[in-house]
């Protein structure tokens, strides 16, 4: 039984507890990570040779980063951890590898895919200024090395993130122009009852919104952006208050995201079956409570699966490698899989919560000027889009990439597929999910030809 | 059941074949549906490598890929679309100094067909494309040859057609097929039923399993050729290069479109499923690929893969595909089966088979695709 392979991919909060249930049935896991060190973006560790502590790195959060890193160190030998690799396909029971340009392959009997999430992101007229990042690239630039974005940040957008990090920036010195938030309050106070699933989340948000106010940090909700200004970078960015006024506020740097989006490429590229979730709006892969997928022997934790955060990644990260320490002939006691499908119920509700309060504003994508850019890798605009659902018939996203080029670029429409989606459903007048999804393709990120294959 | 839909023509599979025959149909007046059950162009003319290459080709079949690209070149004022074919050239080039007999010898035997290449060797053909590895010994350049955008192609010939008065049929698929009288009758889950006393079968793999309905079973299989695609870089390598060898696996392909990007393709095939109508590429193959591109070209190892596809191909066992009349029903034609070769010839084979059903002879010799090589006695 010990020579099984499990193989889990990410060492953030889902994959880091999986390695460790995984280990404690007496199996040696193989843990592949592509970043340098563990932790995942959330706990993300900051580079060798800084030495801020753990509450300013993490804040209220340093207690489980500190026990997510610990429980991570401990494992010690008992996983073989492969850092700085990243898994870029998956092919008949085995992960092809890839550290630096040295292919490789590794076999497995259970995959555990702990992929996490990134971005998502509405485009707007400007957003491919230099000068603006994403929400969360925002967050790692100070995280991992202690820097702003820019001297004069504009944080853009919607979801837990955003308030969080304008207070992570304003604390760390960075000077916080502006939050410009679109959703309104009226729909945080119609979450409330969802969100009070779990009450000191709801705190925290709050408590964050509150210092900003405190600090004379202007927050405005209920907005909708307009264009980001600029000609060699970001200048400015124009809004429309809710009451319809349009203001503009002079920065260096915007921070943009709406939420988060689940990395599915692997479950994809693993042939897992995939459903339309409304609350996302995005297609997920089909799992069952404890992470199964429909490939038999695959296994979803965390982020990856669904945006439930890190509290409950840990949580799933046990459930899964439960379910897949199971499905191996490995006994694994009732209750424990009982106790973590009731820890994750709460879970769930909060995250609808979470999406009734911070909107994904798909309706924005209705509104964005036809010369727009919505696939920044092959400057593909909003124009482009309507064309080739209008005039050359193309009813779905596939059609339209093949079309278009869309979300044909470095990022294989990780960055731009769904709102590129959000545009061609508004074109051809029909539901987000009947315009489909991309189907994945080989490599998950970009393979250098110079990559060979290890001896 | 409703009354079908009657026609002169139904042409059974919108790939680039189908399509365009719908199309040449059209422009000599014929009243043709074509069913398509998917998307136009969408199999194996959607993902191929967008090759518009004459030089390496079976030579019976030379006539027929000159006359297809003479349509390549007027296929804007044709379509009325853009396809993105551009005549950049094509060079075969070769590593071992045995294999340039090879090269020389095809050049002679293709001028027969009104085809000049020129062969480079050493310095000039070095010079000539300075993107090659020195042990590249001897080049096969074929001017008038090129690429164009695969995606955009058979879609815009079924476009072209539907403009030009076709009955254009996505998302029906061919349930029932049969000969009743004079007139075949078509049946299509949810897009109805049509009638003709002409059908032609151009449905790729899934041809084999038609022409059989009709006592004419072929040794078809389905292949997925491995492509890659690279992110772009500054416009360089105007031709489209492909490896001219006698180890199958080194036969690697690529081009470079104007956006930047290198396609590439060759050595290895994959699996490809027609029952659920997905191919892959296998990473390995991929993998394999790769040192056989830097040996060709030692500058793309500088390079990143964005993307690898593969689509539904059909092969036969002879690797020259079924095209013509059938042998044992009038007024059944076949285009199916082109082994990975069939996008050059698309606009041709179209041109050919509309000239063969509406005149009942084509000035293209053809005979030696007849399906008739394949029956049983």
């Amino acid at each position: 039984m010990a020579d099984r392979t499990v193989l889990i991919v990410g060492a953030g909060p889902a994959g880091t507890r999986a390695a460790e249930r995984v280990a404690a049935a007496g199996l040696r896991p193989v843990v592949v990570d592509e970043a340098a060190a563990n932790g995942g973006q959330i706990y993300r560790r900051q580079p060798a040779g800084f030495r801020r502590p753990a509450q300013t790195l993490y804040g209220f959060e340093s207690g489980k980063a500190v026990a997510v890193h610990g429980a991570f160190a401990a494992l010690g030998d008992r996983i073989d951890y492969r850092p700085l690799t990243l898994v870029w396909h998956l092919w008949e029971s085995e992960a092809h590898l890839l550290t630096g340009t040295t292919a490789s392959r590794q076999q497995y009997d259970a995959l555990i895919l702990a992929t996490g999430a990134t971005d998502r992101i509405m485009p707007l007229p400007g957003w491919t200024l230099p000068g603006v990042f994403s929400l969360g690239a925002a967050q790692i630039a100070l995280k991992a090395q202690g820097c702003a974005i820019g001297s004069r940040v504009v944080l853009l957008g919607t979801g837990p993130l955003l308030p969080l990090v304008a207070y992570q920036y304003a604390r760390a010195g960075a000077t916080v122009a502006a939050v410009l938030d679109t959703s309104t309050l009226g729909a945080a106070i119609r979450a409330l009852p969802a969100l009070a699933a779990r009450p000191g989340m709801l705190a925290k948000g709050l408590y964050y919104t509150a210092w900003l106010l405190k600090a004379g940090i202007p927050f405005h909700r209920g907005i909708t952006p307009t264009a980001i200004e600029g000609t060699d970078g970001v200048a400015a960015i124009r809004y429309r208050t809710a009451d319809g006024i349009e203001r503009q506020v002079a920065c260096d740097a915007i921070g943009l995201g709406y939420g988060l989006r689940s990395e599915t490429q692997l479950a994809d590229l693993a042939r897992c079956d995939f459903a339309f979730d409304a609350v996302a709006r995005q297609w997920l892969p089909a799992t069952d409570a404890d992470g199964r997928t429909s490939t038999p022997g695959v296994y979803l934790a965390g982020d990856g699966a669904r945006i439930l955060g890190a509290d409950a990644a840990e949580i799933a990260g046990k459930l899964a490698a439960c379910a897949a320490l199971q499905d191996l002939g490995i006994a694994v006691p009732d209750a424990e899989m009982a106790a973590y499908r009731a820890a994750l119920a709460p879970m769930d509700r909060f995250r609808v919560g979470l999406d009734t309060a911070y909107p994904w504003p798909a309706h924005f994508a209705a509104g964005l000027p036809d010369t727009a850019v919505v696939c920044r890798c092959e400057c593909i605009t909003a124009g482009d889009i309507r064309d080739v659902a209008r005039e050359k018939g193309a009813p779905e996203v596939n059609r339209a990439k093949a079309f278009s080029r869309l979300g044909m670029g470095r990022c294989q429409g990780r960055m731009c597929g769904a709102a590129g989606a959000e545009v061609l459903a508004d074109a051809l007048g029909v539901r987000l999910e009947e315009v489909g999804r991309l189907r994945g393709q080989g490599p998950v990120k970009p393979l250098p030809l110079a990559t060979g294959i290890a001896p | 059941m409703s009354t079908p839909v009657a026609a002169d023509v139904i042409v059974v599979g919108g790939g680039i074949m189908g399509a365009a025959t719908a199309f040449f149909l059209r422009q000599r007046g014929v009243k043709v549906v074509l069913l398509e059950r998917g998307l136009v162009g969408q199999q194996a003319s959607g993902t191929n490598f967008g090759n518009v290459r004459r030089q390496g080709r079976f030579l019976p079949q030379v006539p027929l890929a000159n006359r297809s690209r003479g349509i390549w070149g007027r296929l804007n004022e044709l379509l009325g679309e853009d396809a993105e074919f551009i005549a950049t050239g094509h060079v075969r080039v070769c590593f071992r100094d045995e294999e340039v007999g090879g090269l020389e010898a095809h050049a002679a035997a293709v001028r027969e067909y009104g085809l000049d290449l020129e062969i480079l060797s050493g310095n000039a053909l070095r010079d000539r494309f300075p993107f090659l590895a020195p042990g590249a010994v001897a080049g096969s350049f074929s001017p008038l040859d090129g690429h164009a955008n695969p995606r955009l192609a058979a879609p815009a010939f079924g476009r072209a057609a539907l403009r030009a008065g076709a009955t254009v049929v996505e998302n029906a698929d061919v349930v029932g097929i049969e000969k009743t009288g004079d007139d075949f009758l078509v049946e299509t889950v949810g897009a109805g039923s049509y009638r003709a006393p002409v059908v032609q079968i151009s449905a790729g793999v899934w041809g084999g399993v038609l022409s059989a309905r009709f006592g004419e079973p072929v040794p078809i299989v389905a292949r997925g050729p491995q492509m890659g695609v690279t992110e772009p870089m500054p416009y360089r390598i105007t031709p489209v290069v492909g490896v001219y060898s006698s180890v199958p696996e080194e036969g690697i392909y690529f081009r470079q479109v104007k956006r930047g990007n290198i396609v590439w393709g060759g050595g290895w095939r994959g699996p490809a499923l027609p029952d659920i109508q997905r191919a892959y590429v296998d990473p390995m193959n991929t993998l394999r690929q790769l040192p056989m591109l830097r040996r060709v070209a030692p500058a793309l190892g500088a390079l990143r893969t964005i993307r690898t596809w593969s689509g539904i191909e059909g092969y036969l066992p002879d690797d020259i595909p079924i095209m013509g009349p059938s042998g044992k029903v009038p007024g059944l034609f076949y285009a199916f089966g082109f082994c990975g070769h069939g996008f050059q010839l698309g606009p041709g084979v179209g041109d050919v088979m509309a000239e063969l059903i509406a005149t009942g002879t084509t000035s293209t010799p053809i005979a030696p695709f007849s399906i008739t090589r394949f029956a049983t006695p």
